[in-house]
């Protein structure tokens, strides 16, 4: 298996005997287009009649030479090449009626930074406008003319409900147990430890609770929503919907937003209880605080402000989880990735707008005293 | 010396669960053959080539590629023995976030101990075989649909396979489409000597491309012809098939 050639004044014979199977010679080959770039012989013919089993590696070399030879005006003779062989060079170089399309040059900055700005522009506007499309399917709902059906409100409670229980509850109960550690540390050294009660009750009711809730929510039922509504878009059932005259904010959009205002709270208060309980494991079983009196100070400790507080946030992070993640979905491109880039998006941005809206309404608070 | 089958099913039956699509079937394609699996919706076809090519194991029976037992193999073997077939899917099932390059290469880095340059060299050969020369930096998003099924074609063919499996090449595309890979499939056929099986239901397909053929019932759940589809049409095994072949003009001219 080698690559000979007979180089006279005006031809190169290119001979091949052997088999030539996954041949990857590549100093051969180097030398081989040197020399015909270097001397160009009119002719370059193949000497091929010992040649033996071959594979598309030796296929390659011929097609690459035979392009040079294109290139440099010189004669290829292909026809003591074996029939196959030489069939297959011609439908590799043969003539398409479609040529490669050009891809359009690079941007400078300028032309680069008003991409960006346009883009923003569009992002903005398609976002406040999904906003209001789930206003006006919320009006639907209201007036009874939304298109939705009972059972995807169903689902979608049983979904965001019931079935988020079971991760709400252990983590919360992680959360407060963390909270508790963490401030029993330094309330252990002013002989305060029995403080940690009141500590992961404001804790949990005020904010924690809800946020704990709503990463939880973003991760699971956020993602979910982006990666259902994602694909249907790459089926081009949200075309189908489209064309049907049915809006997907009312068909998709509207009952994961009910589903999420009614089990955000409840999901919420869940939280607080579950984060209450973690702390209390540490206040009993490793402060030493009697359950008796742990539960005192937590129940003086809970004020149904901070509590009314904590259960706002949580609906206003449900309202942010489900149209994030359906607004990422419904403008999902029409591939695997676009789908996972969706879900992805989704579950950041309903984190960083969670993080917003929590600075909001605690300024909110500040503003009016509670 | 007895001549080793490219592929042959024995006795397979398909099934999902306690549904049986397809009972007892068994064929045998020859060498360079371009055989057709036909039959109406729903007969079972794509359910075949899932269990010719590994991806659903059949409720009972073998298949055995080059004469070893493809069903029953352990994984090394069977890896060895998919590396001489390669794939077309219905959609091109060209991985998205990968160039058609990229997409090509895969296999060839996977399998080979090629330069990067000689994997360059043979994805732009490839490439050029199926009739995208120069698409290598495009990816599947930017291309049509036609042009997909040639990528994935291309990726197919990236291991000189001995055999290759087309699901419904035709689905999706327009006539003139269609008409040019029906014309490469029998280009790389008679230049490569491959061993082609496809799924199809394409009456223009199965008379211009196919050698050989089996027809699937789904009420029989069983072949009930088999042959050239030019022979099967001359002469009819049964009314399904004439029906089938004629596109339903016997029955037309029977029905007022």
């Amino acid at each position: 298996m080698k690559l000979d050639y007979v180089l006279t004044k005006n031809r190169l014979t290119l001979l091949l005997s052997g088999d030539y199977l996954a041949y990857d010679d590549a100093e051969a080959k180097k030398r081989l287009f040197q020399e015909v770039i270097k001397h160009a012989p009119a002719h370059i013919d193949i000497h091929a009649k010992d040649l033996g089993k071959w594979d598309s590696s030796l296929v390659i070399i011929l097609f690459e030479l035979q392009k040079l030879a294109h290139k440099k005006n010189l004669v290829f003779q292909t026809e003591a090449l074996p029939e196959g062989l030489k069939k297959l060079l011609d439908l590799a170089l043969a003539v398409r009626p479609k040529p490669p399309q050009q891809k359009a040059p690079a941007a400078c900055f300028l032309e680069r930074t008003g991409a960006y700005a346009c883009a923003l522009y569009h992002i903005c506007r398609r976002g406040l406008s999904f906003i209001h499309q789930t206003i006006q399917s919320v009006g639907h709902y209201l007036t009874g003319s939304a298109v939705m059906r009972r059972v995807d409100l169903w689902f979608a409670l049983e979904d965001a409900g019931p079935k988020a229980i079971g991760i709400v509850s252990l983590i919360s109960f992680m959360v407060g147990l963390i909270l508790a550690f963490v401030g029993a540390i330094q309330l252990k050294s002013f002989g305060a430890q029995i403080y940690v009660a009141s500590l992961v009750a404001i804790g949990m009711t005020r904010i924690m609770g809800a946020i704990m809730a709503g990463i939880i929510m973003a991760g699971r039922t956020g993602a979910s929503y982006a990666a259902s509504i994602g694909t249907m878009q790459v089926n081009e059932e949200l075309d189908a919907l489209k064309t049907m005259g049915i809006p997907a904010s009312d068909f998709l959009v509207l009952p994961r937003v009910i589903a999420l205002t009614l089990t955000m709270p409840l999901l919420t208060m869940l939280s607080d209880f579950m984060g209450m309980l973690g702390g209390g494991a540490v206040g009993v079983f490793m402060l030493g605080i009697s359950p008796q009196e742990y539960w005192k100070y937590s129940v003086d400790a809970f004020d149904l402000t901070n509590f009314l507080v904590g259960i706002f946030h949580g609906l206003v992070f449900g309202w942010v989880i489900a149209l994030c993640g359906c607004y990422y979905g419904i403008n999902a491109g029409r591939n695997a990735d676009s789908v996972g880039a969706a879900t992805t998006k989704a579950v950041v941005s309903a984190i960083v707008w969670m993080i917003v809206m929590t600075g909001i309404i605690t300024w909110l608070c500040e503003v009016i005293g509670i | 010396m007895k001549n080793i089958l490219p592929i042959e099913a024995k006795n397979i039956t398909v099934a999902y669960g306690s549904f049986v699509l397809l009972k007892d079937i068994s064929f045998a394609v020859k060498p360079h053959d371009i055989f057709i699996i036909m039959g109406g919706s729903g007969c079972g076809k794509s359910s075949l080539l899932r269990v010719l090519t590994d991806l659903m194991p059949p409720a009972h029976g073998d298949v055995f590629i080059d004469g070893v037992n493809f069903t029953k193999a352990d994984t090394i073997e069977k890896n060895i023995l998919m590396q001489k077939s390669g794939i077309l899917y219905q959609s091109g099932a060209l991985f998205s976030s990968m160039t058609l390059a990229e997409n090509i290469a895969l296999p060839l880095q996977q399998y080979t101990s090629y330069s990067a340059q000689t994997i360059r060299e043979l994805v732009a050969l490839k490439l050029a075989l199926v009739g995208l020369a120069g698409f290598e930096d495009f990816y599947p998003s930017e291309i049509s649909g036609g042009m997909k099924k040639r990528a994935g074609l291309a990726r197919a063919l990236a291991l000189d396979p001995e055999i290759v499996y087309f699901d419904e090449p035709s689905a999706g595309l327009d006539p003139l489409s269609s008409k040019r890979l029906d014309d490469l499939i029998i280009d790389i056929n008679q230049t490569l000597g491959t061993t082609i099986v496809v799924v199809t239901h394409e009456l223009s397909s199965i008379f211009d491309i196919g050698t050989n053929s089996i027809f699937l019932d789904g009420a029989s759940k069983s072949i009930i012809a088999r042959g050239n589809p030019k022979t099967l049409l001359k002469n009819p095994p049964n009314e399904t098939v004439y029906e089938f072949l004629t596109r339903g003009k016997h029955h037309a001219q029977r029905t007022p």
